[in-house]
């Protein structure tokens, strides 16, 4: 194999790692020296496990030659969003407060990787704690988008996004909690999933918001997204809402990709004003192409997708000022103010006031006062009924269509700083990712084109039911493959070389 | 849905175990209140045989089995630590019993 | 805070009628944790059983320990409680260093099992009295780390430096047990409410879902007291806290209701707050007041699912509840043929089911409660230890009675067997042998000491002689002297009299 091997898909690096046509060390150091070129500009990463990573490489290299039984995706380098616990390596989520901290334990997703033969490569920058749309609330300074640099690359997992749209790894993997794996993808002209609630393990990421976390693959296609999805996905006994059901055959959806007679559903709660123009166009025209492909498109009503982004903004921080509590400086990480005068609830408080930035303080008060007694039932219990009417919005939709679309975010990539100090403004990101997550179900981003008024990716997205992340594969699959014939090549050759 | 007092931040901030300057106090006020007014819109939807949705996947009854498994390495477990004395996690002096 | 001159007990009650609820925690004897796989052995060194999950460790998650929702449940059985067929955990959430989320699983308005009782028996001058205490709730939660308060001069919180957190006990199942208000007992509240914790002591020992052990500090108590007027309202309440023996039980609820008489009595109001029970001196001192109380903004958990028992497994489970020990104490009352102060003295000692494994070991009842209530309760209470913990089994019990029954042992020697083997000198006929206890039974040394013994009181000979036999007493103790109580005295009074050549 002589071209670039950043260049490359996993499936198709994992092929010739399997077959002795590169050793998966050689991957492994393209990627690392990639890395050591473009991240002083892009950002994507806040630690490189370079000798872990190369260990792995190694191991998988041996097994390979000792004609061991290896995964699909045996020695394809990977880059992990910074929120997924891995054993001996530093583990911050954006955070200051963890800054330093190495846990002794692997998340399961890791675990399922290491188990995979993949290599990790190192962990990727995000909002602090997940928290925003931007990945400027990393305590470690932003991202930058790789199509332009001036521009965020979505949030909060902004770093895994870059580091694919600048062939620093061809894997990554995320967690989404109301759009950080979709939103990054779209405005990075990158694939992201996020599988129904408990398809993966969250067992070793550090919680947002318990009840709408779900880690997810990241890639640049379709297919090399459910490659990584099928690794990670299955039952895990150590996260109690894990499903214990088989894992839907993404891998072979994806491959099939074939949507004649798909009823397609147009949200149009999630169609009308309020899209940037060029976003509007490239997902019409993403539209006509579904028809062609022989799908039918039928417009249908989800009444209450309005009052989305009010419950979430009370369900995300309720739960986050709790699931945040434990950073007290008291066992691991920051501890600030321990001079022997101070009180122990001085030291929390002084720990918690240097080591959380402005957004988080901002969502613990906010979850706080929602949770608190005489506020519960107008905020939280209220949310929650919300949700049980935006999962009934679903229901009868899913009654009638097999997917649901929409565009992914309302613009393209904005400008770092543009929308810092406006909260409201930053959240209106997530108006279209922020149901799936309520409801519980799956879905999809994957690039549609650019917006011609500023060339920057626009994402669509794809909703199926809970349990059945195989129709995302089927239609991303199928209209990747068109886009693929009508351009040439995957949008993300079209990146700008940094 | 009222606006939220300064007060009222300082006590969240109590509760939250945040030491907030004064300045902080004054723009969390400010801010709390515009995204609660933003979010206060979902009472319109108040209808009392709405059941609340708490957990996004139907299951009930997961358990483990009383298996005793594998600790942690003390020395790996106090190493986490920002301060230990006596093979124990060593927190600065509690004034309120609990 | 001021010393306060207190209401006598007995003029609070001319006054004032009481009011009392219990807040019971029970720490499961679950082999594992609540959440995760770390043992929950007492004693080991500090920070040895954590792991990710009973640390708090970011990223971690619980799992429930089945047999946790198990022990629950048969403890509301056992409490004639409703079982809830859907119920959640809720965080309660709160900082203190001791708690590695800063925020407690527990269960919130959704406990496991609800709406009991259970029968309690007191002794009053009329005769033993049976009260019902009503059960509110039995919920699970999860226990905390353990601290100890270093530096200053007590050790205790207060005045501390600094203070060192082992979180070995973190996570250990915990169930709250919570009764509803007790009224109407008057005098008796003291009583009633340490018989409640003992009772249900017993059952938990019955049900064998912990061993109870409150010196280990897997019962603890918090008590709920308001005092009012006959015919007025409840007063306000207080909770003290901290209440962790059967006797700190009664002396909280006495001390209580004598401190309250005092402030209301004094024109004064009850303060709604938390206090500290000291069983130093019996007394509580003030915690927090109701105005300071932590809002603890539960939420349903949503890192576990609900728990939802079917009929089959809570039937399933109740086929496996034992005999509950007000059932078993009618019964042995009866089988046993004693009257309700010899059960009670029975019952007090905790020697009711050590006494029915000594007879089911072949024991005759008789023998085992003498046993049991005499000698061993003795050496159980100079050592301060519960009798349970003596290492005498029934078997052990059943050898020795054996062996007075052969003659070879009598009850001066069969006590000093005893105190053998809760020395730990081994096994019934080691001890013996070790000791040299056997009973002297060789005649010709009997013969040898009487004659010794006659010789040297002949005064008394002649009086046996010319047949004062009742004179025979002070020969037969002076054998007994001479051969160190290693003699089977019927044997030496009837070597006596023929070696005088008297008849009874």
């Amino acid at each position: 194999m002589t071209e670039d091997l950043t260049r490359q898909s996993a499936a198709v690096l994992a092929a010739a790692i399997a077959a002795k046509e590169v050793s998966a060390q050689e991957v492994a150091t393209a990627h690392l020296e990639r890395i050591a070129a473009v991240d002083g500009v892009v950002h994507a990463f806040l630690h490189i496990s370079s000798d872990s990573a190369m260990a792995q490489a190694k191991r998988v290299d041996e097994k390979i030659a000792a004609g061991t039984e290896v995964g699909p995706l045996a020695g394809v380098p990977l880059a992990l969003k910074d929120v997924l616990a891995m054993h001996g390596e530093p583990t911050t989520a954006g955070s200051r407060i963890l800054q330093g901290w190495k846990p002794p334990y692997d998340s399961t997703v890791v675990a399922r990787l290491r188990a995979a033969d993949i290599v990790i490569l190192g962990k990727t920058n995000m909002d602090e704690f997940a928290m925003g749309s931007s990945t400027e609330h990393s305590a470690y300074g932003p991202t930058h988008n790789p199509w332009d640099l001036t521009r965020i690359p979505g949030g909060s997992g902004g770093g895994s996004a870059a580091a694919l749209a600048a062939f620093e790894a061809p894997l990554a993997i995320g967690t989404d909690t109301g759009g950080s794996i979709r939103q990054p993808a779209a405005v990075t002209g990158t694939v992201g999933v996020k599988p129904t609630y408990g398809a993966v393990s969250r067992y070793g990421q550090i919680a947002l918001a318990s009840s709408l976390d779900q880690p997810g693959p990241c890639a640049r296609s379709v297919l090399d997204t459910a490659l990584l999805h099928a690794a990670i996905a299955g039952h895990d006994p150590m996260d109690s809402t894990s499903l214990n059901a088989a894992v839907p055959d993404v891998v072979a959806a994806a491959r099939r990709a074939d949507i004649r007679g798909m009823r397609i559903g147009v949200v149009k709660e999630l169609s009308g004003d309020g899209y940037q123009a060029g976003v509007s166009q490239r997902y019409h025209e993403a539209l006509s192409i579904l028809e062609d492909l022989g799908a039918t498109i039928i417009e249908v009503s989800c009444p209450h997708f309005e009052y989305a982004l009010g419950a979430y903004y009370l369900i995300l921080p309720s739960e986050a000022s709790s699931n945040l509590a434990r950073f007290d400086g008291m066992r691991y990480g920051l501890r600030t103010g321990d001079d022997g005068a101070n009180s122990v609830e001085q030291v929390m408080s002084l720990t918690r006031e240097q080591g959380f930035g402005p957004e988080v303080k901002r969502r613990i008060m906010l979850g706080t006062y929602a949770l608190s007694s005489g506020y519960y039932e107008a905020y939280y219990g209220q949310a929650q009924k919300v949700r049980t009417l935006i999962t009934s919005d679903f229901n009868a939709a899913f009654a009638n269509v097999d997917v649901l679309v929409s565009p992914t975010a309302p613009t393209t990539a904005f400008k770092l700083g543009e929308k810092l100090d406006d909260p409201l403004a930053m959240y209106l990101n997530d108006v279209a990712t922020i149901p799936v997550n309520l409801a519980g179900i799956c879905a999809m981003s994957l690039p549609v084109g650019l917006a011609p008024e500023d060339q920057l990716p626009v994402g669509l997205q794809i909703m199926a039911p809970a349990m059945a992340d195989e129709r995302l594969y089927l239609a991303g699959g199928a209209l990747e493959a068109a886009l693929v014939d009508r351009w040439g090549h995957l949008l993300i050759e079209e990146v700008p070389s940094l | 849905m009222t606006s939220i007092s300064r007060d009222e931040v300082a006590h969240l901030a109590h509760l939250a175990r945040l030491d907030l300057g004064a300045e902080e106090l004054d723009h969390y006020a400010s801010q709390l209140d515009v995204i609660l007014q933003a979010v206060a819109r979902i009472s319109e939807v108040t209808a009392d045989d709405i059941p609340a949705m708490s957990h996004p996947v139907p299951m009930t009854n997961v358990f483990r089995e009383d298996v005793v498994t594998a600790s942690l390495n003390r020395a790996d477990v106090l190493s986490m630590a920002p301060a230990v004395e006596d093979d124990r996690f060593k927190v600065p002096r509690i004034l309120d019993e609990e | 805070m001021s010393q306060t001159t207190y209401v006598p007990f007995e003029q609070a009650l001319k006054v004032y009628e009481p009011v009392f609820g219990l807040e019971t925690h029970v720490e499961l004897g679950t082999k594992s944790k609540m959440w995760c796989g770390c043992s929950t052995d007492f004693g080991a060194d500090a920070n040895t059983q954590v792991c990710p999950v009973c640390l708090g460790l970011p990223g971690s998650m619980p799992v429930v320990n089945r047999v946790a929702v198990e022990s629950t449940i048969r403890i509301g059985l056992a409490l004639n409680c409703s079982i809830a067929t859907w119920c959640r955990f809720a965080r309660k959430n709160y900082f203190y260093p001791d708690m590695p989320k800063d925020y407690q699983i527990s269960q919130y308005d959704e406990p496991l099992c609800f709406d009991g009782y259970l029968d309690v028996t007191v002794e009053t001058p009329e005769g033993p009295q049976v009260v019902r205490v009503e059960i509110e709730r039995v919920h699970m939660e999860e226990d905390t780390g353990k601290l100890t308060h270093a530096g200053g001069a007590t050790g205790r919180i207060h005045g501390a430096d600094y203070s060192l957190v082992d979180y070995n006990r973190a996570g250990i199942p915990l169930i709250e047990i919570v009764t509803k208000p007790v009224s109407g007992t008057g005098a008796l509240a003291p009583a009633v409410a340490r018989a409640y914790v003992s009772e249900l002591r017993d059952v938990m020992r019955a049900l064998g879902v912990s061993d109870v052990r409150m010196e280990e500090g897997s019962l603890r108590c918090d008590v709920n007291l308001s005092l009012n007027r006959p015919g007025e309202q409840w007063g306000t309440r207080s909770e003290t806290k901290n209440v962790n023996s059967l006797r700190s039980v009664e002396r909280a609820v006495r001390s209580e209701i004598e401190r309250q008489a005092s402030v209301l009595d004094l024109g004064d109001r009850v303060i709604q707050e938390t206090r500290h029970f000291h069983e130093d001196t019996g007394r509580s001192t003030s915690g927090r007041s109701k105005e300071q109380a932590e809002d603890y903004r539960y939420f349903p958990e949503p890192d576990l699912v609900p728990v939802a028992p079917s009929d089959a497994w809570v039937e399933q489970l109740r086929s496996t509840m034992p005999e509950m020990p007000s059932v078993k104490r009618a019964r042995l009352q009866a089988e046993w043929n004693i009257n309700e102060f010899e059960l009670a003295s029975l019952v007090n000692a905790g020697a009711l089911d050590l006494v029915e494994a000594s007879i089911a070991a072949g024991v005759d009842s008789v023998a085992a409660r003498k046993w049991w209530t005499g000698e061993l309760l003795r050496v159980a209470n100079d050592t301060g230890v519960e009798l349970a913990d003596l290492q005498v089994s029934p078997g052990q019990i059943r050898e020795i009675e054996e062996l007075i029954a052969l003659g070879a042992l009598n009850d001066k020697l069969a006590r000093q067997v005893f105190e053998g083997i809760i020395h730990g000198e081994g096994d019934v006929a080691s001890v013996i042998a070790a000791r040299g206890l056997a009973v002297v039974s060789d005649d010709t040394a009997l013969l040898a000491a009487i004659d010794q013994a006659l010789s040297a009181q002949p005064d008394v000979a002649d009086k046996i002689r010319s047949g004062k036999v009742q004179a025979a007493g002070a020969i037969v103790g002076a054998v007994m002297k001479s051969t160190k109580g290693q003699a089977d005295a019927a044997k030496v009074r009837i070597l006596l009299l023929e070696r005088l050549g008297v008849s009874e």
